[in-house]
């Protein structure tokens, strides 16, 4: 306990500096901005700024790109219950229950719910990284070459259970993403892979050029497919705090919902979106009011608000302990951190302890400020949804090319922005969700690495992923995962799941 | 002729050509052993994979219900990849205000409900935006504004 402590403060000494305050109200504000704002989710963003993070020191860059993702759960869930139109995907379940009460005038309740049920599961979750995240540092820093490329293995199939669509397409994407990682210089031999002669290409294909073409530029694509006008009709929001019987009601589904939460944002390939979905299926069947669920219930709404914003902070356990990413979002704050020339894994908790702790401190700081952010400022927020979209994606397309522009101040990158902008917007039209292309990405050289680095120390018998316990009941449960899924009445759960 | 899933078939044939692409590239990096890789071992590795993912993807199109893959926005598309394809051919030789403001204009017209004046406006906006701050301010290695010379 002491050391919890200990630790925490080194954190609210960096997370209380002038500078680290500023880039993390900043974060908020710009996640809470794109979370209003439909068609322009957390990830295109944080895509878009890594190449202004480039001249932020570590700290202050991951605080703010941190505050962007954990921001644009709370400005989703705004839009979500005004408008009924879900800004984030992990706000679909508010929007059932959240609309319908705004709908009976009840709209400043169920906003103050999501916001006060966000708040006390950020805090909750920012203990639970700060209890778990050293053991389970402590546990990888015995990890050796097998065990860490196992453990990829498992992240790279936990990505694909939780992908959206079918298994296969899933697999072919974490495949490619892996061959298009490995484009570049091999650290082994020095040989050149893939470039086809191109200098730029020698240090491989940049981050964040993958990242904002198959998720930012895609998606500018398929938001112009079917444009229509949209619809603003917000009533005014009149009394903002529910009432005692309300207050009574949401106590114990914001309770389960951060634990459910917590616990789903930890798994590989958890998250919010997850967490949100489970802990609204989980109010409905315990709740002794399960018909009115869908019809304005604010259980509904306290549970899976709670639950997203648990779910989005301790998704960064994995990626601060270990490495490994657990979602989109947090495979570009691994790509963050390798710009800023920190290797991601269990050292980063001891190489770099204030810039660890103070990223969770200045979480908890954030949630405070969403908070004062959120509920009086409401109004000016909604006003954001009638900036036209014909005015917004080209701006943002000339953000992310100039961003693209800045990394290596070459064309080259341009040029394989739209690349791959047109091959994301393919694989989007036959439903082959990006995200598990993304975290391929990532791992690809590590992984070759861990791969090399095992083999050699067996002389070449790959027996040995099996002989060493944790590496082998980590394969095993990723076997059990794929197995799981396979069967027939799971899959038809997982869809009916994925539709709701 | 059996109706097949259009979806998977092309999904698969695009991993399948990926995974050729990548199987014969590789064939000119050493492939090492098992107990010493060669930079050509993992990438083989995977190629093979993926063209095998490619294969059963495109197997397994006979056996599903055929599904539309619903409009596909040429248009946009086309659009908004030249936009950007135009401001890196341009940026080198002509500067970034003549980059920028391709890029808006061009893109602009994806839009099916684009207004020309509201698309110089925002193009005129933008452009001045990007001389200060990218080029004055944050100073890229690129010219401003360079029409001749």
């Amino acid at each position: 306990m002491g050391d919890i402590l200990a630790n925490l403060a080194t954190g609210w000494a960096t997370a209380l500096t002038l500078l680290n305050l500023g880039y993390c109200f900043l974060g908020v504000l710009i996640g809470t901005l794109v979370g209003v704002l439909p068609g322009l989710g957390p990830v295109a963003t944080i895509a878009m700024l890594l190449p202004a993070t480039l001249t932020l020191p570590a700290d202050s860059a991951l605080i703010m790109l941190a505050g962007i993702y954990y921001g644009a759960q709370y400005g989703g869930s705004t839009t979500a219950i005004l408008i009924n139109l879900p800004g984030e995907s992990s706000s679909i379940v508010t929007a059932l229950d959240g609309h319908a009460m705004a709908r009976q005038g009840r709209a400043g309740a169920a906003l103050a719910t999501a916001a006060v049920g966000s708040f006390f599961a950020g805090t909750v979750a920012t203990f639970v990284i700060a209890c778990l995240a050293p053991p389970l540092g402590n546990l990888a820093l015995k990890f050796q070459a097998p065990e860490y490329f196992s453990l990829m293995v498992l992240g790279l199939i936990a990505s694909i259970v939780l992908a959206q669509g079918s298994l296969l397409n899933a697999l072919g994407m974490v495949v490619l993403g892996l061959l298009l990682g490995l484009v570049g210089t091999d650290v082994t031999s020095g040989t050149q892979r893939f470039t086809f002669g191109v200098s730029a290409l020698s240090d491989g294909i940049n981050f964040v050029v993958v990242a904002m073409g198959v998720f930012g530029i895609a998606e500018i694509v398929r938001n112009l497919e079917d444009h229509g006008t949209r619809a603003l009709l917000v009533q005014a929001i009149k009394e903002l705090m529910p009432n005692r019987e309300e207050r009574r009601r949401i106590i114990a589904p914001i309770l389960r919902g951060t634990a459910l939460g917590s616990l789903l944002g930890i798994l590989p390939g958890g998250g919010a979106l997850l967490a949100s979905f489970a802990a609204y299926a989980l109010e409905k069947r315990l709740s002794p009011r399960a018909r009115e669920f869908g019809t304005g219930a604010i259980e509904g709404v306290a549970a899976p608000e709670a639950a997203n914003n648990a779910g989005a902070q301790t998704s960064f356990i994995p990626m601060l302990t270990l490495g490994i990413p657990s979602n989109p979002v947090m495979a570009l704050m691994i790509g963050a951190m390798i710009i800023q020339g920190i290797r991601p894994g269990p050292n980063v908790m001891l190489e770099q302890a204030p810039l660890f702790w103070g990223v969770i401190v200045s979480m908890w700081i954030g949630n405070l400020f969403l908070l004062l952010l959120n509920l009086p400022m409401i109004g000016l927020w909604v006003r954001l949804l009638s900036v036209p979209y014909n005015l917004l994606y080209p701006s943002i397309l000339l953000f992310a090319a100039v961003g693209v522009l800045s990394l290596s101040n070459s064309a080259v990158d341009v040029y394989l922005l739209a690349l791959f902008g047109v091959l994301g917007y393919a694989f989007l039209k036959l439903g082959c969700e990006p995200a598990p292309l993304l975290l391929g990405y990532i791992l690809g050289p590590m992984m070759e690495e861990y791969l090399r680095r095992a083999l050699t120390l067996s002389r070449g018998d790959p027996i040995i992923f099996l002989q060493r316990p944790i590496s082998a009941a980590m394969l095993l449960v990723a076997v059990l995962a794929l197995g799981i899924l396979l069967l027939p009445a799971v899959r038809t759960t997982r869809s009916k799941a994925f539709r709701e | 002729m059996p109706r097949l899933n259009v979806k998977d078939f092309l999904a698969g044939f695009i991993f399948l050509a990926f995974g050729s692409a990548f199987l014969v590239l590789a064939q000119h990096y050493p492939m090492g052993s098992a107990r010493r890789m060669g930079p050509g071992y993992f990438p083989q590795l995977l190629a093979l994979l993926l063209m095998g993912i490619g294969i059963a993807a495109m197997l397994r199109a006979w056996a599903r219900a055929p599904v539309a893959i619903g409009g596909i926005a040429s248009k946009a598309l086309v659009l908004v990849t030249v936009g950007v394809l135009i401001f890196g051919l341009t940026v080198e030789r002509w500067g970034l205000v003549v980059a920028s403001v391709s890029l808006v204009l061009i893109s602009s017209a994806a839009s099916s409900s684009a207004r020309l004046g509201q698309a110089l406006a925002l193009a005129f906006a933008l452009g001045l935006f990007c001389a200060t701050v990218f080029g004055l301010l944050l100073g890229l290695p690129f010219p401003i504004l360079r029409l001749w010379g």
